[in-house]
């Protein structure tokens, strides 16, 4: 099942282009339809797993050979953690179309490049054999960069290139490293389990280097501070399903290249640069929440809070302990979530009403009358990014910190500080934008289109997620837990610096 | 189940009513009422089933809820808990009758009453921190849009400051639990609160780290004290009540300002009693100034909405009162030990009977309120007693319940409240006795100048209050009379609380 994810997403871009121009319509519910049937796959593939390998082991949806000179084959599979990624790329993908509905400009090339995008982010979760995780990882690249170039506004060429050439840079680093591995492991084989039982014979001289370029090269896409600055631009150029997408899923691709190549594969170079890694990610995660705190841009707000909760992820991983590893993963399902609702509020629900963005001027709109729903989406989406508890956020930073605590005891209240700061950005977004004192008068509040039933059904599916998995995390932390105690993990906790 | 139940109950029906069709506001106004009833009787079969000579939790659940993080899913209740889930459960229906008139949307008003009342509920039985602390903010949410949609002119200014104020102690607590949670040893880290008092009992870990220790009593108190409000976090309080439509004051006075003295009794005296000692005096001086000042403020206001909150503030002050001095070791003096029960008995009674007394009173605001075309000023009235003898009887009762007239509700609780202080804290008790006497001079004015005098000419056909109104009323000043004659009803239950609390100390 797990694989129609991907033929799925590809299919619906192939017959998106099949359909006549001209006609929203078909075209809107073309995309809604792949995406609902890539998130009911997802899910089939998250019963067809437990009742295999469980979540402890990577459970075959396709595995042939494809390039057999050089072993690389097609093989897809997943774990708990890939399931979860999975599940979240299926939500998010569900919750974009929902808040592109509006898309009236070549509606139908929208949705083939935003197919495109899903699939390739499918693909890269689900492929076991690194090389094919490349390829993918490749492919998520050029739709990225037209939904921006095409359907953006502010700055969107900049945008655009910036976030492409920083791609690039980063999967050209990746594929220096995964050579260098796939050179000494005796150059047979792609396989990340394959290579990953080699990863003690690999010298600790090696491992260093190659841990570093590999990592750094996937953690430019999830913000690793100080190769973050796409993101903010990126994500306020990008049309608001694309900006979802970018901070929904596009950042997790890093995250989990990161953690799924570069600490699997150099164990060794991981214990040498854990530390260096941990500092950039706190500091990313309190630079983050302060410049959030001073922008007057809205959608910027969002961007650099996105740098500041992706820090958590990074510093979750680098606490190599199994607490803060599931506070990572985790965490990565529940950015995914919230940043993605808070952008299609700010993106969708007030950017394509008001057609500004300027904190300043929404203040005179009085917002919290004019659009409740809205308003009450980001008092709710809020309180999740904050990390309240009730909200997946909660269950995830808790973890990360409390595994924090243990490797680094220091940084671990530096980032509890960023927690404080994100609580103050979001609370002056929120009222700056909704609740100021603005115009009180009836006559003066600005006429808006009300929230729309697409929009309202995608708020309700995100809210709903966090929802369900702060008040029931075991749902995904069953998944996770398994997993990290899986063989192909013990590398990470056993390894000690040498 | 009956805890998960009674808690559950009012959020369930909340999101019925939410969802039925916006043209049915009637329906929902009545399921919503039908709900809080349905919950009333299951707290009054709590208290059937309830047993009073067991000393503590009963009716306990348990389940694991988040194991990698040892988070569970508990609930109990003891004496303190139990009168707690009554009162909100006898405030509730009161305050929805009270907006029974509500025009805009009575159907959202009426289920974020009930999502604010399980929130009530939720704080007062959960056993665990994080399962506690999510019901509090449950109870915060909604709290600000109740004020911030159907308020007064100034509502959103002051919905916005309730919640940034409420939030930012919050937060405050959160984070200090969080630092409680993760300075604790691996094997023993728990949220649950009965653990975390045998562990600072235990003395093996908070009195190793001082400074820590008290950094994270102090992020614990803030979060309480703003919500109580105590003197000087108490800035929020009258604009959040004076702007708040009638109902929802009443349910804010009545029940959710117990959220904050309540926390006092379960978190900060079983889990600090070492900084509850160190910190007593400061603790006592801002007790005293929020009896004494308050009182002081609502003699200088010419609104009688905001005369009622600063007199809420100044009834909760006694309320820390007692519990601050109550904290003093006894070294095993019986006269002191007989003080701190007494003390302590009397701020959980002072709790039950500010409730019902508040709540009223702010119900009888709401009515002037409303047949004075939203005039409230203090000299906006004179002689109403004439013509309508049955309100200002009714509302004098609350009036001197509120000043604490004896055989009335509002004695019992400031009577032992002060028996056990002027020996405990006597200074600190001294002080506050003006607070006791300018809270009779403002209660008294209020009664003077809106019930007695000239009567203007515009209030001669001033409507007395009708059938219903009086049924509403009926079943309260029943309570305040009942309560007041025979405290011992609340005391019976509240004391095996009490020796449970000082037996931990």
């Amino acid at each position: 099942m797990l694989a129609w994810t991907i033929y799925i997403s590809f299919l619906g871009a192939a017959v998106l282009m099949l359909l006549p121009a001209g006609h929203p319509r078909p075209a809107r519910w073309t995309a809604l339809l792949a995406a609902l049937a890539g998130l009911a796959c997802a899910a089939a593939g998250v019963a067809d797993c437990r009742h295999h390998a469980g979540f402890g082991a990577f459970t075959d949806a396709v595995n042939a050979p494809w390039i057999a000179e050089l072993g690389i084959r097609f093989h897809l599979a997943a774990d708990g953690i890939s399931l979860v990624l999975v599940l979240l790329t299926g939500l998010a993908a569900v919750a974009g179309v929902l808040f592109s509905w509006n898309v009236e400009n070549r509606t139908r090339e929208f949705f083939a490049f935003y197919l495109a995008l899903i699939g390739g982010v499918y693909g890269v979760f689900l492929s076991v054999d690194l090389f094919l995780l490349f390829v993918f990882y490749e492919m998520a690249i050029i739709p990225k960069y037209f939904l921006i170039a095409v359907w953006g506004s502010t700055r969107r060429e900049y945008g655009a290139m910036k976030l492409a050439i920083y791609s690039f840079v980063g999967s050209a680093m990746v594929l220096v490293g995964l050579m260098a591995a796939y050179v000494m492991a005796g150059g047979r084989t792609f396989d990340l389990v394959e290579l990953a039982r080699h990863a003690n014979s690999f010298p600790p001289a090696f491992q260093n280097w190659a841990f570093i370029v590999v990592f750094v090269g996937f953690a430019i896409l999830a913000g690793l501070w100080p190769f973050h600055t796409w993101a903010p631009t990126g994500h306020v150029a990008a049309p608001t399903a694309a900006s979802m997408l970018l901070a929904g899923v596009v950042m997790k691709l890093g995250a989990y290249g990161a953690l799924r190549v570069a600490m699997t594969l150099f164990p060794v170079g991981l214990h040498t640069w854990q530390n260096t890694i941990a500092v950039l990610a706190v500091v990313g995660i309190v630079y983050g929440a302060l410049v959030a705190l001073v922008q007057q841009d809205f959608k910027y707000v969002i961007g650099y809070s996105s740098v500041s909760h992706m820090g958590f992820v990074l510093l979750g991983l680098m606490t190599l302990t199994q607490i803060g590893l599931s506070g990572a993963v985790l965490q990565m399902f529940s950015h995914g979530i919230i940043a993605g609702l808070l952008f299609a509020v700010v993106g969708r629900m007030v950017y394509d009403r008001t057609h500004t963005r300027d904190l300043g001027k929404l203040q005179a709109m009085n917002l919290s009358q004019v659009l409740p729903f809205a308003a009450m989406t980001f008092v709710v989406g809020g309180a999740a990014s904050m990390g309240l508890p009730g909200f997946s956020g909660f269950i995830a930073e808790l973890q990360v910190l409390v595994g924090a605590w243990q490797s680094f005891p220091a940084l671990a209240i530096l980032a509890a500080v960023g927690i404080l700061a994100g609580i103050a950005y979001t609370l002056r977004a929120m009222v700056k934008a909704f609740y100021a004192e603005g115009a009180v008068e009836a006559r003066d509040l600005p006429r808006l289109q009300p929230i729309t039933v697409p929009e309202r059904a995608g708020a309700l599916l995100l809210l709903g997620a966090t929802l369900l998995v702060g008040l029931w995390p075991q749902l995904l932390l069953g998944m996770i837990t398994p997993a990290l105690n899986s063989p192909l993990m013990q590398p990470l906790w056993k390894a000690g610096p040498p | 189940m009956m805890l998960s139940l009674l808690t559950f109950l009012p959020l369930a029906a909340g999101v019925v009513v939410a969802l039925l069709n916006p043209a049915r506001q009637k329906l929902g106004r009545n399921l919503a009422f039908a709900a809080s009833l349905l919950a009333l009787a299951l707290a009054a079969g709590l208290g059937a089933a309830f047993d009073h000579a067991r000393v503590g939790m009963q009716f306990i659940e348990s389940f694991s809820w988040v194991p990698s993080l040892k988070i569970d899913y508990e609930l109990g209740v003891d004496g303190l808990g139990l009168l707690m889930v009554l009162l909100s459960a006898l405030v509730v229906p009161f305050a929805l009758l009270a907006s029974w008139k509500i025009e805009h949307n009575p159907k959202l008003y009426f289920s974020l009453v009930l999502f604010l009342e399980s929130g009530l509920f939720g704080v007062f039985t959960a056993q665990n921190f994080i399962h506690w602390f999510l019901f509090w903010e449950l109870s915060l949410i909604p709290a600000f849009f109740l004020i911030k949609i159907w308020g007064g002119p100034q509502r959103t200014s002051a919905a916005c400051q309730f919640f940034i104020y409420t939030m930012v102690g919050s937060v405050a607590m959160l984070a200090a639990f969080l630092a409680l949670y993760a300075s604790n040893d691996p094997a023993t880290r728990t949220f649950n609160f009965a653990q975390l008092a045998e562990a600072a009992n235990g003395r093996h870990w908070l009195a190793s780290h001082h400074v820590l220790a008290t950094a994270i009593f102090f992020g614990v108190f803030l979060g309480l004290a703003v919500k109580v409000p105590l003197v000087p976090f108490h800035t929020w309080l009258p604009a959040a009540y004076t702007e708040a439509p009638t109902g929802t004051a009443m349910i804010l006075t009545g029940a959710m300002s117990k959220m904050g003295v309540y926390g006092f009794l379960r978190i900060l005296w079983p889990i600090f009693p070492v900084q509850m000692r160190e910190w007593r005096t400061p603790m006592l001086v801002l007790a005293a100034a929020t009896i004494v000042l308050p009182a002081a403020a609502a003699i200088a206001q010419k609104d009688l909405k905001r005369m009622v909150a600063y007199a809420s503030i100044n009834h909760l002050g006694y309320c820390l009162l007692g519990i601050f001095a109550a904290a003093r070791l006894t070294d095993g003096s019986t006269v002191f030990a007989n003080d701190q029960a007494a003390a302590l008995n009397g701020v959980i009674v002072q709790m039950f009977n500010h409730g019902l007394t508040a709540a009223a009173l702010f119900y009888f605001v709401g009515l002037i309120e409303q047949r004075g075309g939203s005039l409230r000023g203090l000299d906006d009235f004179g002689g109403l007693r004439r013509p309508a003898p049955v309100f200002c009887g009714l509302m004098g009762i609350a009036l001197f319940a509120s000043l604490g007239l004896p055989g009335l509700n509002g004695f019992p609780g400031e009577f032992l409240i002060f028996k056990g202080a002027l020996h405990l804290a006597s200074r600190t008790a001294l002080l506050s006795i003006p607070g006791l006497l300018l809270t009779a001079v403002f209660l008294l004015a209020i009664l003077q100048r809106v019930f007695s005098g000239p009567l203007p000419a515009k209030w001669s056909g001033w409507p007395d209050l009708t059938t219903g109104e009086r049924l509403i009323a009926l079943p309260v000043m029943a309570l305040i009379l009942a309560l007041g004659l025979f405290p011992q009803l609340l005391t019976g239950v509240a004391n095996p609380a009490v020796m449970r609390l000082l037996g931990i100390f």
